[in-house]
């Protein structure tokens, strides 16, 4: 068989990506403190001691209360903004709706550490709340991205028709509009969900004495003896972040299909 | 025509500084199928959608059955559309979208599956209920749309550009079955469309638009024999446009002759000085070798010839003309058909003249 290099070049790129997190779950189940080969035998205990540690489950809590609450906010949000874009022309719209994809493209840091500055001046002490406004800016061009999917897809005359066919603005918009970006709708609050769980340096500038999930790992990390645990825990972090994503994209795609439309692109 | 169904009284309608519509005034009768003919952009959907009540006019008055509309939303008004995407709910199921009107009926069900089961029957798609709407042929989703309407036995259907998305074949077979669905409910049917022999083929009587104005309305036969204005005799089928000059009753004809004016058409009444003669193709008529001619006769040279089997087109070079003519001959047997540079007699009428200042 003749070796491409092309070909070559894209195995040591999956490698290269995916290796860190094919080790993270085979350290998870090592029945060792130490993360080196050879592996010791294989064990559950380290699953199990995360069940046994109150700060984690401070910091999950916290976590998945702002995850919920941005995932809710950002796609609130974005519905307004991804339908006023596609059904409305209005004045700026272009430098609008730019300046609200920006987070995109900032770097994070710049992006925490300007919030940390305005929150002090404003004199608003750091906590959950201001993780989940920064972590909402974050997730806001995401969403707004899905669910502008979601309505670029959708002619404007099936609202039309059916008030046409007799129901109230409100009727059309329950019967035809939703059914129609409730598949964007939960897919952009999945996302949303993942990218907030995940999300670290917006968290830890921004968390005050309220770590969440992310940044307390990375407190744990001073800890060589914790490593295994931390080990354990990314995993079922990884875990959960792939089968949301799936779930997400699944939705997505249901959409698409459900207006009869190709599917272009997508997270997977 | 006793109650016009639906008046339009110096209707005007803005777009911020943009005058879509001008002063449109206009009755369409009961059971009647009225066209909104013109030129893409000329206004014709935003008229059609001031009818539904989707455009609020900016002046003027759209009565329905003698009702004023003004502030009627498009669901309390006794119309009903098929739009030019034809907007079928793609999440729903093809039984599910012509029902979709029957919400608000109060019919029960066993009642609603026979109405829809109907409706379905009579746009032909009696087999194709439980399929789901995103799954269908654009010609199959026109008559969703139709069928989805004409449930609800609106007094009024008003399609936009219904049949632009089919091909020749099936535009040309839906037209005679929307004709004959129109004619079997009786439902006054007003259609937009561009395409002048659509609208020819189809309608009742038709409104020519140019501009946001109503530049004619007349039936078919009328709209082509008797132009009012030069740009509909150019907009509605071939009309060739001959240089004239009209003095004292006389018409001078370049490349053909002198007429009595009385004998032609002339629109305003009453013309004089440089004026445009406008010839339909088949009122010109190429005279073989030998085929006894008339008085009113051109000689030429054939410049082009056009074949579409039933009907050759000839291009003629006639003396005395800067442009060659366009004239139409039925190919029956025995006539032949002529070749690029054989000389041509041509015979014409002044009957057929239709004359307009210029
Ligand atoms: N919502 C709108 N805002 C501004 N201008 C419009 C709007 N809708 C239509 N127009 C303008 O009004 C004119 C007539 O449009 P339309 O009625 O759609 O034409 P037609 O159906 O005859 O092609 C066009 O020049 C169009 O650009
Ligand atoms: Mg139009």
């Amino acid at each position: 068989m003749r070796v491409r290099p092309l070909g070559v070049f894209a195995v040591l790129y999956l490698m290269f990506l995916y290796a860190p997190i094919i080790l993270l779950p085979i350290f998870a189940f090592n029945d060792g403190t130490v993360i080196a080969f050879p592996l010791r035998g294989f064990t559950t205990g380290w699953f199990a001691e995360l069940t046994q540690i109150p700060a984690l489950h401070e910091a999950t809590l916290n976590s998945l209360i702002i995850a919920c609450s941005v995932a809710v906010l950002a796609t609130c949000l974005g519905l307004f903004a991804a339908r006023a874009a596609t059904r409305y022309k209005f004045p700026l719209k272009g430098g609008i709706m730019g300046f609200i994809m920006l987070p995109l493209v900032l770097p994070e840091v710049i992006v925490a550490i300007s919030l940390l500055v305005v929150l002090m001046q404003l004199g608003i002490e750091t906590s959950i709340f201001t993780i989940i406004l920064g972590h909402t800016l974050l997730c806001m061009p995401f969403a707004i991205a899905i669910l502008q999917g979601s309505f670029s897809g959708l002619d404007q005359s099936l609202e039309e028709a059916a008030v046409d066919l007799g129901e109230t603005r409100a009727g059309a918009f329950r019967l035809v509009i939703l059914p129609l970006v409730t598949p964007g709708i939960i897919a952009s609050l999945l996302i949303c969900f993942i990218i907030s769980l995940d999300e670290f340096i917006i968290a830890f500038f921004l968390s005050g004495n309220e770590p969440t999930l992310p940044v307390y790992l990375w407190g744990q990390l001073r800890f060589p003896a914790r490593l295994p645990v931390v080990m354990a825990l990314g995993t079922i972090l990884v875990g959960l972040s792939i089968v949301l994503l799936i779930v997400a994209d699944v939705f997505r795609r249901r959409g698409l299909r459900k207006m009869g439309q190709q599917d272009a692109g997508g997270f997977l | 025509m006793s109650e016009p169904l639906i008046a339009m009284r110096d209707v005007n309608k803005y777009y911020g500084e943009y005058h879509a519509l001008r002063g449109i005034t206009a009755e369409i009768g009961a059971g009647e199928f009225f066209s909104l003919l013109g030129p893409s952009g000329c206004g014709k959907t935003t008229l059609l959608r001031a009818i539904a009540g989707f455009e609020e006019i900016s002046s003027g008055v759209i009565s329905l059955l003698g009702k004023d509309m003004a502030g009627v939303p498009p669901n309390q008004r006794p119309t009903n559309m098929v739009f030019q995407s034809y907007a079928i709910f793609p999440h729903l199921s093809v039984k599910q979208n012509v029902g979709f009107g029957l919400r608000k009926s109060g019919m029960g069900v066993a009642e609603k599956t026979r109405a829809i089961g109907e409706a379905l029957e009579m746009v032909g798609l009696g087999h194709l209920g439980g399929r789901a709407a995103h799954a269908l042929s654009g010609g199959q989703r026109q008559r969703v749309a139709l069928a989805r309407a004409l449930i609800l036995k609106p007094k009024v259907l008003l399609l936009d550009e219904p049949l632009s998305a089919l091909d020749r074949k099936m535009r040309e077979d839906m037209q005679v079955e929307l004709m004959k669905l129109q004619r079997e409910v009786g439902i006054t049917f007003v259609l937009v469309t561009h395409d002048q022999e659509e609208a020819l083929v189809m309608s009742d009587r038709i409104a020519v638009m140019f501009e946001g104005e109503i530049a004619q309305l007349a039936d078919p036969e009328v709209l082509y024999r008797r132009p009012a204005t030069k740009r509909v005799a150019d907009f509605i089928g071939v009309m060739n446009f001959l240089p004239g000059q009209a003095a004292d009753g006389t018409l001078e004809v370049a490349g053909l002759g002198q007429v009595d004016l009385d004998g032609t058409f002339v629109p305003d009444g009453s013309v004089s000085g440089a004026c445009s003669v406008g010839l339909r193709p088949e009122t010109l008529t190429l005279l073989a070798d030998g085929e006894a001619g008339s008085a009113r006769e051109a000689s030429g040279v054939i410049d082009e010839v056009v074949y579409y089997g039933d009907m050759t087109y000839y291009d003629v070079r006639l003396e005395g003309l800067p442009e060659p003519v366009r004239l139409s001959m039925r190919n029956i047997v025995g006539r032949d058909v002529l070749d690029v540079g054989a000389p041509a007699r041509v015979a014409w009428d002044p009957r057929a003249m239709v004359v307009f200042p210029d």
